[in-house]
Parts: structure tokens; sequence; C-alpha cells
């Protein structure tokens, strides 16, 4: 029989194995909480990068893209019940959706509470889906992850068309 | 450690290597607390934790291969949850087989590996769990047959006064372990479709709308469920679990709280019938209220004995507990089915349940978070149902061991000795898993064509209506379905 204080301090070390294991499983977790998302956009940056440099040539961009000084300003309703709205850009992220306690406020019954979400990296801004129910359509591609958004795109969610202004 | 590994190789691969490690450390959790219960058993040649441990292991390995085949997109941090939980309890109910009479540890294992492959089968054969949403009104069948079982003469068993097993071929098995996962299918496929009209039709009385007849009969049904359960069966605790997990897919489903005020209103109506009149009901209550009165204690039908040695066990166990093999869970009754908490928070302590709890908490927590990120209404549903259900009973279980409300027969899941209760719980988790995998899988649609699903409803002209909400949901319902078809596809 192991001695007395053997068996406490195996009894402590089991239960800081269970708590071990249960941190373990948090730290795992933790990037579905959205810790860990600039993370996985700065990646898809990377790769999103190169069809946009494929296509930058035939595709026409109204502001020639040389090297971009600032990044856009500026949010514009183009088209949908709130045509017309102007948003000023700072340096935070916004999200947009139905939903009253975001950046974006829309009127919109198309788009989901909490349907898409611009955020800044560097010179330019990027929009991913946050799990919309009718997607977030670039171009009529419909969004798959974070992707770069140029000046004068036009991107739809739900019914509404948005695009960046410088 | 896991941030480390994602920034050197691609996301997906570091996920599963962090839930292949965690799924070993959750297996080796069972050889561990064996070799603290009694290190000399193990010494003397007993090979009890070999089969223990190597089932968990084989079928773990198995479970990990069929998601890595089948389910690539998984969640990985449910399968070492469940192995983790289920470990612990296998060691808890050897630990009680060395001390006491009873003998589940073999039957246990076996069942272990039973429900580890009935939930690779499941696993194996369900491609896709929108599938589920065709048999919603077999599965109700389903639900009410096997719920009936136990009430056939010489099928049915009726232990400790309660009428919820059937034995076959010398075995037991509770057919309403199942019940809780068709039941969940039913509600599931039943409010996906209907959750619209339930929403909309019916008066409006103030803030509230009152439903219509039509639309609460299945509320009615649920009820008389959970009543019939508990007068022919006399099983307080499933006819508590089959009506929360009605009232949790409903409340998730409407997002109205008239249907809770309307199930509180309900089960207060049944409950004081049955305290009135169900002499079973009556004895829990009052062996709940004055579970310390001396008459009470030593009741030979219902009296508290069992409740009042638990809570005596987790006063002995204190902060840190008593270690493995250290607690007297022989003193209390069903100490390795009910009251297995009671056992374990003994030897365990506050500190060591509190871990065993937060595992439940994390697995619940990535039920819901499957069923936050599926597309489907009914896999939404599902996976928060069968969250829902966990949640319920661990509730129902612990808050009776731990007198916060009346001790009710439920097991623990993954933790309590008993095979039906273990089989069904797997299940669950194969089924959580599938839904974590269309949550998180990427979405192959890339095209959409937004003029097709505008021109079926021409929504500008209700535009100011107050029902535009429901309608544009019933559209995001269409345009789901559409998509899902192209994913399949």
């Amino acid at each position: 029989m192991a001695s007395e204080i053997t068996v406490t301090l195996l009894r402590f070390a089991f239960l800081a194995l269970l708590w071990l294991f249960v941190f373990m499983v948090m730290a795992a977790s933790r990037r579905d909480l959205g810790i860990g998302r600039n993370l996985r956009a700065a990646r898809s940056a990377d790769a999103g990068a190169q069809p946009g440099a494929q296509a930058g040539a035939p595709t026409s961009s109204p502001t020639p893209v040389a090297p971009p000084p600032a990044r856009a300003s500026q949010l514009v309703i183009t088209d949908g019940a709130q045509a017309g709205a102007v948003m000023r850009l700072g340096d935070e992220p916004i999200t947009m959706g139905r939903a009253n306690d975001i950046e974006v406020s829309l009127e919109d019954d198309y788009a989901s509470g909490h349907h898409a979400r611009l955020f800044p990296q560097g010179s330019r801004w990027f929009l991913e889906d946050l799990g919309s129910t009718n997607g977030t359509f670039v171009n009529g591609n419909r969004l798959t992850r974070a992707t770069v958004l140029e000046v004068g795109t036009d991107f739809r969610v739900g019914r509404t068309t948005m695009q960046l202004r410088a | 450690m896991a941030l480390s590994l994602r920034q050197k190789n691609d996301a997906p691969r570091s996920r599963y290597i962090v839930g292949f490690i965690l799924s070993a450390v959750a297996v080796a959790l069972c050889p561990i607390s064996m070799w603290l219960i009694d290190s000399e058993v193990i010494a003397g040649g007993d090979t009890r934790w070999l089969t223990a441990t190597l089932t968990l292991g084989i079928g773990a390995l198995v479970l990990y291969l069929v998601i890595q085949f089948k389910a690539r997109f998984a969640d990985p941090l449910i399968l070492p949850l469940v192995l983790a939980l289920n470990s612990i309890g296998l060691a808890m109910i050897y630990r009680i087989d060395l001390t006491t009479s009873a003998q589940a540890g073999a039957s246990q294992v076996m069942w272990t590996g039973v429900a580890m492959a009935a939930a690779a089968i499941v696993l194996l054969f369900l491609k896709d769990h929108r599938a589920l949403r065709r048999v919603t009104y077999i599965s109700l069948a389903v639900s009410l047959f096997l719920l009936l079982l136990p009430l056939i003469p010489g099928l049915g068993l009726e232990i400790n006064g309660a009428r919820i097993w059937i034995s076959i071929a010398g075995r037991t098995f509770q057919p309403g372990e199942i019940a809780k996962i068709t039941l969940a299918i039913f509600f599931a496929g039943y409010l996906s479709t209907h959750r619209d009209l339930i929403l909309l039709a019916g008066k409006r009385v103030g803030p509230f709308r009152l439903p219509r007849f039509k639309d609460l009969a299945p509320m009615f049904i649920a009820w008389l469920l959970s009543i019939g359960v508990l007068v022919f069966q006399r099983d307080l605790g499933s006819a508590i679990l089959f009506f929360g997990l009605f009232m949790a897919m409903i409340f998730l489903a409407t997002g109205q709280v008239t249907w809770l005020v309307l199930g509180f209103l309900f089960v207060a109506a049944g409950g004081f019938l049955a305290y009135n009149f169900i002499s079973h009901v009556y004895y829990r209550i009052s062996s709940w209220v004055h579970a310390f009165d001396p008459d009470v204690y030593n009741q030979v039908v219902g009296g508290s004995g069992q409740i009042v040695q638990g809570v005596f066990g987790l006063a002995s166990g204190g902060l840190f507990g008593r270690g493995w093999g250290n607690g007297r869970p022989d003193l209390v009754s069903y100490s390795n089915s009910d009251m297995i908490i009671a056992s374990l928070g003994e030897e365990l302590g506050l500190i060591g349940l509190g871990a065993l709890l937060m595992m439940y908490m994390l697995l619940v927590s990535r039920g819901f978070r499957a069923s936050l990120g599926v597309r489907d209404a009914f896999g939404k549903l599902l996976a928060a149902g069968l969250s829902a259900v966990m949640v319920v009973q661990l509730f129902v279980v612990i808050g009776g061991v731990t007198r916060l409300i009346p001790l009710t027969g439920l097991t623990t899941p993954f933790m309590s000795a008993g095979g039906s209760s273990l089989l069904a719980n797997w299940v669950i988790v194969a089924l959580l898993i599938a839904i974590s995998h269309s949550a998180r899988a990427p979405q192959l649609v890339d095209t959409f064509e937004p003029e097709e699903s505008s021109d079926t409803i021409d929504l500008d002209s209700y535009e100011n209506d107050g029902a535009t909400s429901v309608i544009s949901r019933i559209t995001d319902h269409n345009n789901a379905d559409h998509q899902g078809g192209a994913v399949r596809e």
C-alpha cells in the first residue's frame, strides 16, 4: 500500500486531470466563440487574393487600383427599401442584418438577424457571411468564406444591395 | 496547445488531432480511475479494468474512424466529452461492484460496446439527418408503441413499482429511453413544418396570441402521454422528461412565452391531480419535503432514506472528495444507477463533480452549437431538442439527488448503470455528430436564382403587415429547402 502522502497527491492529481481535460476541451472550442476568427480571415484573404488577381484585368473597376492609400470610408445602400442611405465606416468591423442592436440594421425581411459582417484588414474591407439563411452575394456569387470587397463592387444582403465608396 | 497546433497546420487537420488526443485522454481516465480505486486488485491479476479499457478504446477508435470517413466536418469535441463521462461511469460502477453485492460492471461494459457500435451504425447509414424528417409520423407511432410495450402482460416487468421495463430472454430493457429519441424526431419534424401556422393563427388578446385549439392538439398529446406514463407506468421521471422535451422544443420553434405559460399551467394542473390521486407521486413529494423526518426516513415504501444517505454522502465528500475507493456508496441504495452522482460526489468531491458537470455543459453546448450552425429548421430543432432532453434529464436526476426537486428515478446520461440509457444516449450523440457535420461542412451552393424564389410569393403587397416577418420566414424556409435540394445534388 502506497504511503498516505502519495495517495493524497494522487487524489488531487486526478481532480487536476479532470479539470485539465475540461480546459483542453474549452481551449479547443475557443475558435467557435469567434476569438480565432481574424486568423481564419487572414488565411482566406491570402487564398482569395490569387483568383482576384487573375480576374483583376478584365473586370471594370471604376477606380484604378493603384496602391490604395486608405480603406473605403463609406457604405452606400444602392438598392432596396433604404436605398440612398450612406454610412460612414471607421476602423471597427460592422455587422449588418435585420437585428436592431447592430451597426447596420436593415429593414429587409429577406435578411437574417445577423446576416453578414464587414471587417477591415490592412487597407481593405472583407465581407463575411454569418451563416445567413439567404446568403450574401458578391457579383452574383454566394459567399462561402470571408472575401475581399473592392470599392464600387455591389453586394447583396437579402434584397438590399450595397457597395463601398472611397 | 490547441492554438499552437492550429497555427502550424491547416485548421481542420489540427482539430482532428486535438480530437484524437482528447479522446485518448478520455479513454485513459477509465484505467487511471480503476487503478486509483484499488491498485492491489489490479496487481492481483483482476482483468476487469483491461476489458473495460479495451472496449472503450476500440469503440472510440472505430467511432473516430467512422467520423473521419462519414462525417469529416463533425464537431471533434463531442466524442471525447462523451468518452470521458462513460469512462468515469464505468470506473464508478466497477468500484461499487468491488465493495457491494452489485454486479453491474460486466454488463455495463458490454452495453458500452453495444451502444458505441449502434452509434457507429447510425453514423454509417444516416447520410443526411434530413432523411429523418420523412419518418416524422412513423416515429410518433414508434414512440407510442415503445411506451406501450411495458404495459403488455408477460412482456412488461415491474421493478420497484414502476412498470417501464420489458424483459426479453432474461435481459431487461427500458423502451422509454429509445422513445425520447423518436419523440424528439417527431416534435422536430412536426414543429418545423407547422411552426408558421402555430405562430400565425389564433386570436390576439392584448400582447399575446392565443393558439388555436387545433394547434394545441400536439401539446395535448404530449401532456396526455406524460400523464399516461405517470398513471400507468408510475414513472414520474420519464413523465417530466417527455413533457420537458416538448416544452423546450415548442419554445425553441416559436420563441413565444405564451406556450411556456400554458405548459406550466398544464404541469401545475397535472401535478396537483397527481399529488392528490397518485400515491407514488405523493410519496415522492413527501419524502422530498420531509426528508429528515424520522417517520418518513424509516418508511418502508417511499421513504427518504435513499435521498438522505445520498446527501450525507455528498456532504462527507466535501470540497475535494474522499478519493477513489474511500467513500461509502454501499450505504445508498441504487448507488450505481439513480444515485451515481451522489457516489461520485462523495469520492471526487465538489471539485470533481464540478468537472463532470462542466463536461456535460460543454457537451450540451456543442449540441446547441450544431443546432445554431445547421441550416435546415428540422436539423436545428432536432439538435436542440436532443440537447434539451439531456439537460432536462440531468436537471431532474441531479436536482433530485441534491434534494433541489423531488427525486425521481432517472439515469444520469452515460454514467449510470443501465444498458438502455447508455444505448439511447450514444445514439443521441451519433445524431448530434451527424448534424454537426452538416452544420460545419462548407456549403456547396455557389449560384442562386433570386427571381425564382421571389416569384412564388409576392411580398411587396404585404410589406407593412404585421405578418410580414412570419411570411418571410416561410419563404426563408422555401429557400432553405431549395438550397437543400441543391446541396444533395
